[in-house]
């Protein structure tokens, strides 16, 4: 039998997505100029956690894509594994983390504010689906931990120097 | 490109050894150290591996990275454990209460002999490579960045991971010899995918020797 002190937490490394369901957590580590999509349904206690690196999978030079790696193609799949487990489409929240510029770069690399640019994707994507952004942490030159709870849909957000934080 | 030929890889191999080698040469007069440099690993790793070589995604770590341009383009990483980085600072600068994590002002200037270090040791790097080879390698200027690991070593994969999944790295660990307060740092090579073959070729590797 379960107790409170083996609360399940599903890791999501980056470039991947999983979908969990209370009591279970679901975490990503060390997100820097990647961002972290929860797309939630709290009234069925199950979320979803996208790790995206690249905005738009139009930038990929290759054929065989791994569509969990950019915002556009792993939202929609996301949003397909959430209405798979019993979400509802109408009832869907979003809450995002990430995108920040851990190094100023110089060069016309895609490297440049590849953060920012990754934000921007995210959120033109869940308009395009209409689902709303309930709460943001993005931006900025720090990398972030974040796990959310599909119970109460509180997003912590972990930093090396700035302590924790909920939203 | 997922596979390499054994002499592909011995290339490789040799290639961190001769850039950490000059970077170890470097370090070991800056922090009046001997310092010593263990056999390079040459690792095809997914994006997640590349984070467990330095402890995960979450663990903070002090890096220093250039972005290379020229005949071979990508991205060298000095990166090293927090502790080890306030360390070296302290050896370089004569403050024996660096801390890398604090906010206040009064580390910029620990900070910027992180930068220089990191800066000397990369372009040692660089420089070894790009004499062995005869190709033209210019480092970028570097940037300093102190956070977890995964959060850094991110940004030296975008570019990569327009091309691929998995990262070929050339991983050099240094260390000092005295064993106590030891400084060990990971020397990341990270060519782009299209650079590989110039580096081959350049060194007379064909595709097909096994």
């Amino acid at each position: 039998m379960m107790t409170n002190d083996t609360v399940s937490v599903v890791r999501v490394g980056i470039a991947d997505l999983n979908v969990v369901q209370a009591p279970s957590l679901i975490r990503t580590s060390g997100l820097g100029s990647c961002v972290g999509i929860v797309i939630y349904d709290l009234t069925k206690k199950t979320a979803g956690l996208a790790h995206i690196m690249l905005p738009d999978s139009s930038l990929s030079k290759r054929d065989n894509l791994n569509n969990y790696k950019y915002a556009d193609t792993a939202i929609d799949i996301l949003i397909q594994h959430l209405i798979k487990k019993g979400a509802r489409k109408f009832s869907l929240k979003a809450k995002i983390a990430g995108g920040a510029e851990m190094f100023q770069f110089a060069t016309t690399s895609e490297s440049m504010r590849i953060g920012p640019r990754n934000v921007e994707a995210v959120k033109r994507e869940l308009k395009t689906h209409g689902i709303q952004i309930v709460s943001e942490d993005v931006g900025g030159n720090r990398g972030r931990t974040i796990e959310f709870d599909p119970d109460n849909g509180a997003l912590h957000i972990r930093t090396v120097n700035k302590g924790e934080s909920i939203i | 490109m997922n596979h390499l030929s054994n002499v592909q890889r011995d290339v490789l191999k040799e290639i961190g050894n001769i850039g950490a080698g000059n970077a170890a040469t470097a370090m070991a007069q800056l922090i009046d150290k001997k310092i010593e440099m263990a056999v390079p690993v040459v690792n095809i790793a997914a994006f997640d591996e590349v984070m467990d070589i330095v402890g995960g995604p979450e663990t903070p770590a002090a890096a220093v990275l250039i972005t290379i341009d020229g005949d071979v383009t990508g991205k060298v990483y000095f990166i090293l454990p927090i502790e080890e980085a306030e360390f070296i600072v302290e050896q370089v600068t004569g403050d024996d209460n660096f801390k890398l994590l604090d906010n206040g002002s009064a580390q910029s200037m620990g900070l910027s002999a992180l930068q220089e270090v990191g800066n000397i040791l990369t372009g040692s790097y660089l420089s070894a490579l790009s004499d062995f080879t005869g190709l033209n390698m210019h480092p970028s200027v570097p940037h300093l960045g102190v956070d977890m690991a995964g959060a850094i070593l991110a940004s030296g994969l975008i570019d990569l991971s327009q091309w691929s999944d998995y990262a070929i790295i050339i991983d050099t660990q240094i260390r000092d010899k005295s064993g106590i307060n030891s400084v060990q740092g990971h020397f990341l090579l990270l060519p782009d995918p299209i650079s590989f073959n110039k580096i081959f070729n350049a060194l007379g590797v064909n595709d097909d020797d096994e």
